[in-house]
C-alpha cells in the first residue's frame, strides 16, 4: 500500500506527459487542464490502493483514459469514431523513403524532423479515430508495452496490436498528406 | 522486398520494433536484416519515424496547472487532516 504522503514527489515528474496525452485526447488545452488536474486528485485519493514497485505511470494513465472516457467524451456526446480506410503497408516509407537518397548522408531522422513542424505531427496524431489515437499514442509517444496498453485501455493485447497496426498506417497517410499540402513532395 | 523472408520481415515489422518478439522471432528478423539492404532500410525508416512522432509530440505543462495541482492536493491533505 502505497503512502500518501509520497504522492506529489513519485507522481509529478509525469505530469508533462500526461498532460500532452491529455492535450491528444481532448484536443483543447482548457479540457486537457481540467482532465490533467481530476486525474493527480483521483489518483491521489485512491493512492492507498496503488501497489508499491508496480508501473505508477501506468496507473496514472489508466485513471488518466478512465477520467477522459468517463466524462469528457461523454460531455461532448460525441459518437463513438470508428472510420479508418485500409492503408497499404509502409506506407510514408514507399512515398519519402526516395528524400533520403536524394540528400546524401542524412538520415531518415533528420528529414523526417525538417519535413514537419510539431504543430503537423500532433495534428495528425489528433485526427486520427480516438480508439487508433489513443493505442498509437501510448505506444509510439509514451513507449508503453502491448500488455500495459491493454490493461490501461482495458481491451485484449490482440487489439491494441489491431488497433496500432492501422492507427500506424493511418498516421502516415495523414502526415504524406500534409506534406502534399504544403507542396514539399511532388 | 520480394520473396517470402522479407514477406515474413515486413508482416513482424510492429511486433520487432514494439520489442514484442521471442527472442527466436527477433533473432530471426535480425538475420534477415542483416542480410537484406531494401528491408533494413524501411525498418530504419519506420524505426526512425517513431522516434520523430515521440520528439514532435510531447509538451510543458503550464506552471499556472502545476500550482493549481499543487494547491488541490495539499486542500486535500488539510482535509484529511481536519478528518
Amino acid at each position: 500500500m502505497a503512502d500518501q504522503a509520497k504522492f506529489a514527489e513519485e507522481a509529478t515528474p509525469f505530469m508533462d506527459s500526461l498532460y500532452a496525452a491529455a492535450m491528444r485526447m481532448t484536443r483543447n488545452p482548457s479540457d486537457a487542464e481540467d482532465l490533467v488536474q481530476e486525474t493527480y486528485l483521483k489518483a491521489y485519493r485512491g493512492f492507498g490502493g496503488f501497489e508499491e514497485g508496480t508501473n505508477l505511470k501506468a496507473w496514472l494513465y489508466r485513471i488518466l483514459t478512465n477520467t477522459f472516457i468517463n466524462t469528457y467524451r461523454a460531455k461532448k456526446r460525441r459518437p463513438m469514431e470508428s472510420e479508418l480506410d485500409e492503408v497499404e503497408d509502409l506506407y510514408l516509407y514507399r512515398r519519402l523513403g526516395g528524400l533520403e537518397a536524394a540528400a546524401a548522408g542524412r538520415s531518415a531522422e533528420d528529414e523526417l524532423l525538417d519535413i514537419y513542424t510539431d504543430d503537423e505531427v500532433k495534428r495528425a496524431l489528433e485526427e486520427l479515430p480516438e480508439q487508433f489515437r489513443m493505442a498509437v499514442m501510448l505506444a509510439d509517444v509514451e513507449g508503453f508495452s502491448y500488455k500495459e496498453i491493454a490493461e490501461i485501455l482495458d481491451i485484449p493485447i490482440g487489439t491494441v496490436m489491431s488497433r496500432l497496426h492501422r492507427g500506424r498506417k493511418g498516421l502516415q497517410k495523414k502526415l504524406w498528406e500534409y506534406a502534399v499540402a504544403r507542396g514539399l513532395v511532388a | 522486398m520480394a520473396d517470402g523472408n522479407c514477406d515474413d520481415a515486413l508482416h513482424e515489422l510492429y511486433g520487432y520494433l514494439d520489442g514484442e518478439l521471442t527472442p527466436e522471432r527477433r533473432h530471426n528478423i535480425q538475420h534477415h536484416l542483416d542480410d537484406c539492404p531494401p528491408c533494413y532500410e524501411a525498418f530504419d525508416f519506420e524505426a526512425e519515424l517513431r522516434i520523430v512522432i515521440a520528439r514532435k509530440c510531447t509538451e510543458t505543462v503550464p506552471d499556472a496547472l502545476k500550482r493549481r495541482i499543487a494547491d488541490a492536493l495539499a486542500n486535500e491533505t488539510g482535509k484529511a487532516d481536519k478528518a
